[in-house]
């Protein structure tokens, strides 16, 4: 048999299973999903993993009919949808004819996928989109699905609490499945004490802002996809004698990020400005150590050093490609540019003239930037502004249409709809007022010894972290008034438990929450939420589950409409 | 294949999954009913339309070929992956009522009198029939599941059915109120692709006033059925339900987005002109104004350009040749090339860059960049000196430039243009700070020597000195004035 995958697939799935492990199963090819003629393979079954989306269908739908039907021996085809059956695509496909051809058509639920030890994606791009755009609310109910599997696997979790509308649904659907299967009551004792919901519309903000960790710089700039990152080559290079750097490498380096390399577990939450000592300090180390092969004087010794030397070439290895990628992003935040930019950013953040025209808005926009650059800092600025002011807003808007095309009227209106963008309505901004009570701007910031969550963004603290901070410590009681500045409601809820499961805490024992943002999570506000589980008085663990992992970037893509026509 | 074929046999066989065993008959009683059932009910999902593809596929092949990649993959990979994460969960592939078709039962058979079609279809639902395992809470498949089976399902069970990814029958709703109330469950189970699969129903069997007047009261059910209908491009119906619910900008904006299917550039500036009358807000008109008329004026542009390219009279584009058609480029990108290209034109002339600036209104400053990259780019330097200087009504004249000296000398030098031009406007930045930084930047020796001389710095005019070439008149000039001093 071979496979057809669908490439956005072949990440996630690159996570939970290894292409050895498909081969012992008999899966002898694997292509990616493009439009034409199948390549030949010598195979009878043609399986097709792909998301439940109609332009695929399209593809799969030219595939088959260019299928040779005089070869033999003719091949089957089957189609597996991830993560679930669609009646819409299987309409569509009945409609060009090729229903019929395939055999099988299943589904494969792939709800949450594990990133890491504390985090769990469902790798849904589109769910942001979905939600607050066209009202689609799959995403969550599959969201609701996954929160249930987690419960079967990890206990009931006795508190539910949620800010948003989304948050709100989610939690019915959970409560409302519990109600209808109550053979679902299991008797595992419960690992989460607390959920918590976050809708990504509560907190517009903080995607918008450019990431300061080291992991949301990497992502930032080049972008990381089901933990792997692609980067230039050139830093790479083996440095052998001799070679002049002649043949440089033009494949990109793809190298896996996760919490696996002890290295990166130690940085990857740092802010960027405090990475450098780290490394230098474990450069040192690891010399120190190497050094140690000339006090070695017994045989004793000797087989000591070496059986440590794998250990330690790993570690040289994990540490020669975090100093190359540091040197990659050094490279672009001491840029001119960046830091403009932030500055922008930073001044918009603690609330400096965000009622007007931003002059470094518009130079970018004259010099055409990338257009979500631009995106970016004006969603930002009205954001910060609780929108603009009308006459600031078209100004913008005619800069854009006039430098980027006028079609983008179209994308401007989605951000529009996803209160991304829009007019100041009353006159009443709102966010000075919220910035103040969550303490969201904080001037002394210490990027290097943090002792608060705003070092991830230097100076800004995530109001969703902030939340979820607020939350454990003294509650949400405190802050009433500014939740209800904030966009949808906000609830508790309660899952009973048997007697026999109600947790007896200890003194000092930490409690664990989950959560659960709808919508996206930056690497930024997942560094954030890692440090107040670490904090030594914190009382309080996080896992953390999402629909996607997200940046402003790949954020404010998902909502502009499509401007190439498909490829058919 | 024969090795697949045993152990199908055996796993149909030893396997606690329900198969169609037909020895049972209980069992068999209910599956029956349950593919009649299903048999009504795809006629909702699917249409009757006789479909010679489906035919060969369904009753060609042994339909346990993948199933047994697929089982096969799972036995082995459950113990694997299970171990790693739960939230992973296993395939939910079709163990559940997968008939074999190649055993000597046909399924059609048991379905004499009916027509072929119908038996196929129930083996499609019988595939379906699978998706509970699947469901997180249900580990263990309560009993009570079969149990329905014999009596027609509520709204609510059909609902839950269909999103455990069963096909269910909806064609036995009948009533508008029983069409609502399903409609109301699935909105209820927050399910999209249950939703949708009872508005694509719904569509089907309602008249589209009542359609549409339901929908207006259940919000979040039209949301689905409005991104269904723009998925599946089906624009007339989309407009006329935006059209009914008097939302006015979301027709014309629907309707603009259509210009981007069209390829044809004449169809799309008609298609575009048609747009313009459309309701859109305030703002929204004045720019599919200009699109509108942007597009028309390029259209005339490429015209003529072309054809002076192609025959080869014009040194300017024999120089410099086109690199691309300026056909639906943006604004900016336009007024660029007509600076590029026209820009000496008469303001009469549609291709004339001042003529641009009127249609659009394009703003001071945009303009002034933008000519000024374009005239930079030619090296045209008497236009960029005449671009920044305005004369008042005494007939002084004045270097002024609306986006700051700084960025004109910015964009100058980025087209390596020579020290004597650069260092004039690096003069006229106002800013000491800035000046002197550019100044020093680009090598404007005599801009860096006055600026120092009417700041008085003697250290920092004295340690410039050593940055000069020996002999050079700017020495000559440092020394000059070191001395007077």
């Amino acid at each position: 048999q071979a496979i057809v995958w669908d490439e956005y697939l072949t990440g996630p799935f690159g996570l939970i299973a290894q292409y050895s492990l498909l081969k012992e199963h008999e899966v002898e090819k694997m292509f990616t999903l493009k439009p034409g003629r199948l390549p030949p393979a010598d195979v009878k079954n043609i399986i097709f993993f792909v998301r439940p989306k109609l332009e695929l269908m399209d593809i799969i739908t030219d595939n088959v009919l260019r299928e040779d039907r005089g070869r033999s021996p003719q091949r089957d085809f089957h189609i597996l949808f991830v993560p679930r059956r669609s009646l819409l695509c299987e309409q569509w496909l009945k409609e060009q004819g090729v229903l019929g051809s395939f055999i099988h058509r299943e589904q494969y639920s792939l709800d949450l996928i594990p990133f890491d030890g504390d985090l769990l994606s469902m790798e849904s791009e589109s769910a942001f989109k979905e939600c607050y755009l066209e009202s689609d609310q799959t995403s969550l109910y599959h969201a609701a699905k996954g929160l249930m599997t987690l419960q079967a696997l990890y206990g009931t979790i006795p508190q539910i609490f949620g800010k948003g509308d989304c948050a709100r649904h989610v939690a019915n659907m959970m409560i409302r499945m519990k109600r209808e299967f109550p053979g679902s009551q299991n008797s595992i004792f419960p690992v989460f004490d607390t959920l918590l919901l976050l809708d990504r519309n509560v907190d517009l903000l903080t995607p918008l802002a450019t990431q300061l960790t080291y992991e949301g710089l990497i992502d930032e700039i080049y972008g990381i996809q089901n933990t792997y990152v692609k980067l230039p080559p050139e830093k790479f290079a083996p440095k052998k004698q001799g070679e002049g750097g002649k043949d440089l490498p033009t494949e990109p380096k793809k190298l896996q990020l996760n919490s696996a390399e002890e290295l990166y577990a130690e940085i990857r939450d740092k802010n960027f400005n405090a990475v450098g000592s780290v490394l230098s300090k474990k450069a040192k180390i690891i010399s120190a150590a190497f050094e140690e092969r000339h006090h070695a004087k017994t045989v004793g010794e000797i087989k000591q050093f070496v059986s440590q030397l794998p250990h330690m070439q790993a570690a040289r290895s994990s540490l020669a490609n975090h100093t190359s990628i540091a040197e990659l992003i050094k490279d672009i935040t001491t840029s001119e540019d960046f830091f403009d930019n932030l500055t922008v950013e930073q001044e918009f953040m603690s609330g400096i003239d965000t009622d007007k025209v931003n002059n470094y808005i518009e130079d970018c926009i004259a010099q055409k930037h990338p257009l979500i650059k631009i995106l970016r800092l004006v969603c930002l600025q009205s954001v910060c502004n609780s929108g603009l002011k009308q006459k600031v807003l078209d100004h913008y808007k005619r800069e854009i249409l006039q430098t980027y095309g006028y079609e983008h009227i179209l994308t401007l209106n989605n951000l529009e709809k996803a209160g991304l963008l829009k007019p100041q309505t009353g006159g009443r901004n709102n966010y000075p007022t919220i910035r103040k009570t969550l303490r969201l701007w904080m001037d002394d910031v210490n990027e290097q010894n943090p002792n608060d969550i705003s070092y991830v963004y230097s100076g800004y603290a995530p109001l969703s972290v902030r939340l979820a901070q607020l939350l454990a410590r003294p509650g949400w009681r405190s802050i009433e008034e500014v939740l209800k500045m904030l966009p949808g409601p906000h609830f508790e809820e309660r899952q009973q438990l048997p007697t026999g499961l109600q947790k007896k805490r200890q003194q000092g024992e930490n409690r664990v929450t989950l959560v659960f943002f709808l919508g996206g999570v930056t690497y930024a506000e997942i560094a954030a939420l890692r440090f107040l589980s670490q904090m030594e008085d914190g009382g309080t663990e996080y896992i953390i589950a999402t629909t996607k992992l997200i940046n402003g970037t790949t954020w404010i893509k998902s909502l502009m409409e499509k401007l190439e026509p498909a490829p058919f | 294949m024969s090795r697949v074929r045993a152990d199908e046999e055996e796993y149909w066989h030893s396997s606690k999954f329900r198969a169609f065993t037909f020895d049972d008959e209980d069992d068999e009683l209910s599956q029956l009913k349950e593919s009649k059932r299903a048999v009504n009910s795809l006629r909702d999902i699917v249409d009757d339309d006789d479909d010679d593809l489906e035919r060969v596929s369904w009753s060609g092949e042994p339909v346990g070929s993948i199933s047994w990649s697929i089982k096969e993959t799972a036995s082995g990979s459950t113990s694997s992956l299970d171990g790693r994460d739960s939230s992973l969960q296993k395939g939910s592939s079709s163990y559940a009522a997968l008939p074999k078709q190649a055993s000597s039962y046909s399924l059609s058979s048991l379905f004499k009198g009916r027509n072929k079609l119908s038996s196929f279809q129930s083996l499609s639902d019988a595939l379906t029939d699978t998706g509970v395992r699947n469901y997180a809470p249900e580990l263990r498949r309560p009993k009570a599941e079969y149990k329905d089976y014999s009596s027609d399902w509520s709204p609510k069970d059909t609902v839950r059915r269909m999103q455990r990814g069963k096909v269910c029958s909806l064609e036995r709703f009948r009533s508008l109120q029983d069409k609502l109330v399903l409609l109301d469950e699935a909105v209820a189970g927050h399910d999209g692709n249950v939703i949708t699969a009872v508005l694509i129903f719904l569509k089907r069997t309602l008249r589209r006033e009542i359609l549409f007047r339901e929908l207006e009261v259940r919000q979040v059910a039209l949301c689905h059925l409005i991104h269904f209908l723009r998925e599946t491009g089906e624009q007339k119906f989309l407009l006329d339900l935006l059209r009914f619910l008097d939302r006015t900008e979301e027709v014309a904006l629907s309707q603009y987005r259509e210009h981007l299917n069209i390829q044809d550039v004449e169809k799309r500036r008609e298609f575009l002109k048609g747009c313009i009358g459309l309701p859109f807000s305030a703002e929204d008109t004045s720019h599919i104004q200009d699109h509108y008329t942007l597009l028309e004026r390029q259209i005339i542009i490429e015209a003529n350009d072309r054809h002076v390219e192609m025959a080869g009279q014009s040194e300017l584009f024999r120089k410099y040749p086109r690199k691309a058609s300026i056909l639906n480029m943006p604004l900016v990108t336009t007024l660029f090339y007509s600076c590029f290209y026209h820009y000496t034109e008469a303001e009469g002339m549609f291709s004339s860059p001042t003529n641009l600036k009127k249609t659009f209104k394009i703003p001071d400053k945009q303009y002034v960049l933008t000519a000024l990259a374009a005239r930079a780019k030619l090296r045209a330097w008497g236009d960029v000196d005449a671009l920044l200087t305005t004369k008042n009504w005494l007939g002084y004249t004045k270097k002024k430039a609306p986006i700051g000296f700084h960025r004109v000398v910015e964009i100058l030098q980025r087209n390596n243009a020579p020290v004597q031009v650069l260092q004039e406007y690096v003069r006229l930045v106002e800013d000491v700070d800035t000046r002197l930084n550019l100044a020093t930047k680009y090598k404007c020796h005599d801009v860096v020597i006055e600026t120092y001389r009417d700041l008085k710095d003697r250290i920092q005019l004295t340690a410039y000195k050593c940055k000069v070439e020996r002999g050079s008149a700017e020495e000559e000039k440092i020394k000059s004035i070191l001395s007077n001093t």
